[in-house]
């Protein structure tokens, strides 16, 4: 074997070895640039959108409906710990924004991290009536199975943390919308069936996959 | 003697009805040619009322064979002997129904369309497109079964919801079937859909006639809103999605043993059974990919809606 020969070898064997010590550093790099990505969505939101607090608010269990970790066409009730108000439309602002903001991961998420909650009423025979942001219409994802499960990802998780509800009407922007994204229907009403308040998490910030929730009657 | 006799009456009479056609003022050859021709007419009306009457006797023999309501058996075990309907063997499939029922039609509705794409998938494929061909690989199917289809859409345009809606209530016994393809969802699995009213109902949103109207509550009580065309529907709909449903559950493995029931706009003003079925999705690897797919859906769905029709055929819309 040639002196040169064995130089380049060298060389190429270092350069390698430099490459495989450098690897843990860049994805390193990449977790931190994906997490500030998140945070930014996060800044933007806490500028539009800033918490939801109430004289009356205290520190309780709230059940979540985001999208199932073992199949994301159902889904699946998440125990979260937030501070909620006893008052009924305080209190569904607060769970609402959390299942806006607070999704454990970007693959649960129902509805567009962007949509934002602009109004929210109650009526005296327990109409609840949800004034959403355009993005809620137009960055759902088409298709009759999307919108369902964003529709009841909202109907559920008021079922389970505001049991005074009847039922609900979805506003897009302060007017009543024909479709959500093209297929359902926004021009009715949605049945809200009085549950049990939020269940005791064994484990929070995790979703039950066992608990999947069937699809929500209207 | 009498013969001579006889002749001079023939010849009297004949100078007789001769002198009473002189007198009227017609000839007799005339007169002759009138009463040939009004019995020619005679003759050819006695022959066309013999032909017209003669079609009509086989339908009334084939009502025997028609199946009875499968939801009603005991009163077929009532019937006495001779006008008993025969075993389900010998009831003629529904893939040799001639058109002796032509008023059952199947209106086939491809969601979306022009300016309206739907979902589209990074792959290219688009829920419009792919819709057009779901509804016509289907209609094929059903054509092959004799049935009378329609579509909403047969190019690349797109009806209103309300357009969409007046095509399957114009016939008198129609079902409607709307396609659609998602954007999410495991890929390979398919659900059918009914619609679903709000049960919870406001006494505010109830609607009142007024106490003088007496006179028009019948009429008022006829007439079907528009915009809740479908509610009279809700379980002869949701018996429709669950017969297609049954049929996707085997062509697509991972699909939902049950058919959902949810406000989907397009059935809402429908005054017929009607359900939607949505493929999952625009999101795959290969466009090429959902081909075979539409291929399974559309028989799917022939084979759901020949199950199907007998139980509403037979029965009262």
């Amino acid at each position: 074997m040639s002196r040169n020969l064995k130089i380049t070898i060298a060389i190429l064997t270092a350069a390698v070895i430099g490459g495989l010590l450098s690897l843990h550093g860049l994805q390193n790099r990449v977790n931190r640039l994906a997490k500030d990505q998140t945070s930014e969505v996060q800044a933007r939101r806490e500028v539009v959108a800033p918490p939801i607090t109430s004289p009356s608010d205290v520190a309780a269990r709230a059940l979540i409906y985001w999208a199932s970790t073992s199949s994301p066409d159902l889904l699946a009730p998440t125990p979260i710990d937030l501070q909620l108000a006893s008052d009924p439309t305080v209190r569904s602002k607060q769970v609402l924004q959390a299942l806006i903001a607070n999704a454990p991961a970007p693959a649960h998420q129902t509805l567009p991290a962007d949509a934002n909650l602009l109004a929210f009423y109650v009526l005296p025979d327990g109409t609840a009536i949800a004034d959403f942001s355009d993005e809620l219409s137009s960055e759902t994802p088409s298709g009759i199975l999307s919108e369902s499960l964003a529709v009841n990802s909202i109907a559920l998780t008021l079922e389970a943390n505001v049991p005074s509800l009847r039922r609900l009407k979805i506003l897009i922007h302060g007017q009543e919308a024909e479709t959500l994204a093209g297929h359902v229907d926004l021009t009715g009403y949605f049945d809200l069936h009085s549950v049990a308040p939020a269940a005791p998490a064994a484990q929070p910030a995790a979703p039950t996959p066992a608990a999947d929730a069937p699809t929500k009657k209207p | 003697m009498n013969v001579r006799r006889v002749a001079e009456t023939y010849a009297r009479s004949g100078r007789e009805i001769l002198l009473f056609f002189r007198v009227v003022g017609l000839n007799f050859r005339h007169n002759l040619a009138i009463v040939s021709r009004l019995a020619c007419f005679f003759l050819a009306g006695c022959l066309l009322f013999a032909g017209l009457a003669r079609p009509q006797a086989p339908p009334q023999q084939q009502q025997i064979p028609t199946p009875p309501p499968a939801s009603n058996p005991p009163q077929a075990a009532q019937t006495p002997p001779v006008t008993q309907a025969p075993p389900a063997t010998q009831i003629p499939p529904a893939a040799q129904i001639s058109p002796a029922h032509p008023t059952f039609t199947v209106v086939l509705d491809p969601g979306h369309g022009g300016t309206d794409d739907g979902a589209r998938g990074s792959t290219g494929a688009v829920e419009k497109d792919l819709t057009l061909a779901l509804a016509r690989a289907t209609r094929t199917q059903l054509q092959q079964q004799g049935l009378r289809v329609i579509m909403t859409r047969d190019t690349d345009v797109n009806p209103s919801f309300d357009d969409r809606a007046a095509v399957a209530n114009a016939p008198r016994l129609a079902i409607l079937i709307s396609f659609h393809v998602s954007s999410t969802g495991q890929v390979g699995t398919a659900r059918a859909y009914s619609y679903l009213f709000s049960t919870n109902v406001s006494p505010d949103d109830t609607p009142t006639l007024e106490p003088t109207a007496q006179p028009s509550k019948k009429l008022v009580s006829r007439l079907i809103p528009w915009e809740t065309a479908q509610q009279a529907y809700g379980d002869t709909s949701h018996r429709l999605a669950e017969f297609i449903q049954t049929e996707l559950v085997q062509k697509f493995p991972g699909s939902p043993a049950s058919s959902t029931a949810f406000p989907i706009r397009d059935l809402r003003s429908v005054a017929a059974p009607a359900a939607a079925v949505e493929l999952s999705s625009v999101s795959v690897k290969d466009a090429h990919a959902l081909d075979p797919m539409i291929v399974s859906l559309a028989e799917s769905v022939a084979r759901a809606v020949t199950e199907f029709r007998p139980s509403y055929d037979t029965g009262t819309r």
